[in-house]
């Protein structure tokens, strides 16, 4: 296999009924299960980081002082960001390995040959 | 003062040689190559492309002196203008690069119908000009104060080397271009901020430093008139700054430059780390830029605080030329001192400044000087470009293909883009001469509309396979129209009156309302009419897996 294009995966697809899984194709439903699971992990430490200590509690989280930033106040600004850099590292991380786990990763042959 | 200019020169004279000539190297003559750059970008270097392309003029230019006068409240620039990478990565990129085409109009129009892909092509014209004026503006600036060129000599000299680049390079030249152009705008933003924490607090590294100066630089801006640095809700009351921030996040999301990018990768897995890159380029700046604000603001207070008029240290007159420094009339001392030129203070110094002028208010050498404004004008052209890119690709390839000329070649279509591009450059030349206050109003604009038609369509196009065109139509055009209603109603811009915030939305914010509606609206309507056909059902389907399933059995035919 060289190269895979929407249309021969559309050939080598499935009737599917819209909406559901085709019985044959369990790991599918498991794999984007999986997925959407670490997505809402993942959103919902970014919520907290940015619009709950930067935002909805910065009044109270500054009431503590850490080498001179007022903790909301280094959250808003600086904490929150760092944060972020993190979730992204690991969404590609698990990513990596999700893909590996159900044999959808690209393989290398591609990447190469593209 | 020549040293200084003689240094401008030097590296802005240095630093086009070498775009100029990358973009010759790899200019291109296929469609492919023009607009994606044949997907063959590494990771690495298309994160520091999208960091590039991210980071604006207004971003290396205006966002520290906007900190540095919205004090804690700067967090809705710096949470907003990342936060929406976490999207970018976790929700759009990955699905859209395994899909794979040129723009994002392209993808409406195949996840939905021509007609919505025709309204997504208008919107990311209109979203990706509004940005472009910005640019040239801040292009304008840099010049007028080092070249000693009016504002509009600095706009249209800027204007005419973005434009130059962008037409003969296409997306292959703007990639490496913009690889180049990070590397300029990050060590010169980075060396000054690295200078200014070692000499004010004797530990280099900003992020950590800045920390020890904020018990100073609450004290000495109570005194001089202004609210404390670290107090939260100061300038924006809290709904609004949780509003705002969640609009540019999803603004940033939905913005059709920065989305594009990811089709320039290899692979999904590709895009999934290029957005990690791009975050973490991102993030070294942004980090940094409340640091840069604080040590400024703190040097440029105690420089000024008492001190006579005639005895100011010498970047206020420096300045004073460009307008943009103003002391008032018949003050003798310096008591006050504000960014707003309606306040009555003593001083007035513009926000867009402060980063351009922080070398010289720290007392830094000559040679500094002259980096951090070929960094300025980096920053402005590499999102120019891209701008640029996004336009002519919607323009010749979602309507004059599409629309006008269903058989044309490549090199007509190809043609066509680049006629789209200049007159884009035309028009902004004389929208950046025009008043300011203006193109700063339309920027916020441009992110609330994207935040109110993008975003909430092109999500549920990947999440949601019984979403219909019928739903994403009428989500797109009541979320702009909501958005751009609000807007207007409490913008002077358009010639109306400006009436005053609802429940303190101000309409940098309304665009998380306008998604919210838009969310809504797609929503009902898609469940209301019938389902999308069975092809579509499998093309959303298909996009959800980065390549089609070996190893474990054979799903082939």
């Amino acid at each position: 296999m060289t190269e895979v294009t929407p249309e021969q995966e559309a050939r080598g697809g499935e009737p599917p009924p819209p909406g559901s899984a085709p019985p044959d194709n369990g790991w599918r439903k498991e794999y984007w299960n999986r997925n959407l699971r670490l997505m809402v992990i993942l959103l919902a430490i970014w919520f907290i980081v940015s619009f709950g200590f930067g935002v909805l509690l910065v009044e109270p989280l500054n009431e503590i002082v850490i080498a001179g930033f007022p903790l909301g106040f280094w959250f808003a600004q600086q904490g929150s960001i760092y944060v972020f850099v993190i979730l992204i590292l690991v969404y590609a991380k698990m990513m990596d390995r999700l893909d590996s786990q159900f044999g959808v990763a690209e393989p290398e042959t591609e990447e190469a040959a593209k | 003062m020549s040293d200084i200019q003689l240094w401008t020169l030097v590296f802005i004279g240095g630093s086009f040689a070498v775009y100029l000539y990358i973009a010759w190297r790899s200019r291109v003559r296929e469609t492919a190559g023009f607009y994606v750059a044949g997907q063959g970008i590494p990771t690495v270097a298309n994160g520091a492309a999208v960091a590039a392309d991210w980071m604006s003029a207004a971003s290396f230019i205006s966002m520290a002196g906007l900190i540095a006068f919205l004090g804690s409240d700067g967090s809705i620039y710096l949470m907003g203008w990342t936060g929406g990478y976490v999207l970018l990565a976790l929700l759009i990129a990955p699905y859209l690069r395994k899909w794979g085409k040129f723009t994002v109009p392209e993808f409406v129009g195949d996840r939905y119908s021509e007609t919505v892909r025709t309204v997504a092509a208008v919107a990311a014209i209109i979203i990706s000009f509004t940005y472009v004026v910005g640019q040239m503006r801040g292009g304008g600036i840099v010049f007028s104060r080092f070249l000693g060129l009016d504002v509009t000599g600095g706009v249209i000299v800027a204007a005419v080397i973005i434009g130059l680049y962008a037409v003969l390079g296409g997306m292959k030249g703007i990639t490496w271009t913009q690889v180049a152009q990070y590397s300029v705008l990050i060590t010169a933003y980075l060396i000054p901020a690295v200078a200014v924490a070692q000499q004010m607090t004797g530990v280099p590294i900003p992020q950590l430093s800045f920390g020890q100066i904020l018990d100073e630089l609450n004290a000495i801006s109570v005194e001089l008139g202004m609210a404390q640095f670290t107090e939260a809700f100061a300038a924006r009351p809290q709904i609004d700054v949780f509003l705002v921030t969640m609009s540019l996040m999803i603004g940033t999301a939905g913005l059709p430059h920065v989305i594009v990018r990811f089709y320039t990768t290899k692979s999904v897995r590709g895009a999934r780390y290029s957005a990690f890159w791009a975050l973490l380029f991102i993030a070294l700046l942004y980090t940094t830029a409340p640091a840069v604000g604080a040590f400024t603001k703190l040097n440029l207070l105690q420089g000024v605080n008492g001190v006579s008029a005639d005895a100011l240290p010498s970047w206020v007159n420096n300045w004073a030329a460009t307008g943009l420094v103003t002391v008032s009339d018949g003050v003798s001392t310096i008591n006050s001192v504000s960014n707003s030129p309606t306040s009555g203070a003593d001083l007035i110094v513009n926000n867009d400044i402060l980063v351009l002028a922080s070398p010289e208010i720290a007392g830094l050498p000559a040679p500094i000087v002259g980096l951090v404004a070929a960094g300025g004008l980096a920053a402005a052209m590499s999102t120019a470009a891209g701008l640029l890119l996004v336009i002519s690709s919607s323009f010749s390839h979602d309507l004059y293909f599409r629309r006008v000329k269903r058989d044309s070649t490549d090199k007509q279509r190809l043609l066509a883009g680049r006629i789209a591009m200049g007159l884009a450059v035309l028009i902004s030349i004389y929208a950046g001469i025009n008043p300011p206050a203006f193109v700063a109003q339309v920027v916020a604009f441009a992110f609330g509309l994207a935040a109110a038609s993008f975003f909430p369509v092109i999500v549920l196009g990947i999440f949601w396979k019984r979403c219909n065109a019928t739903g994403a139509a009428a989500g797109m055009i009541t979320g702009l129209v909501f958005t751009a209603s609000y807007m207007i109603y409490t913008l002077p811009v358009f010639g109306t009156a400006a009436n005053p915030h609802i429940f303190d939305i101000s309409p940098e914010g309304i665009g998380t309302i306008g998604a919210i509606v838009n969310f809504i609206v797609t929503i009902v309507v898609s469940k209301l009419t019938a389902p999308p056909p069975a092809e579509i059902s499998e093309m959303v389907e298909n996009i959800r897996y980065p390549s089609e399933r070996r190893a474990v059995t054979a799903v082939a035919d």
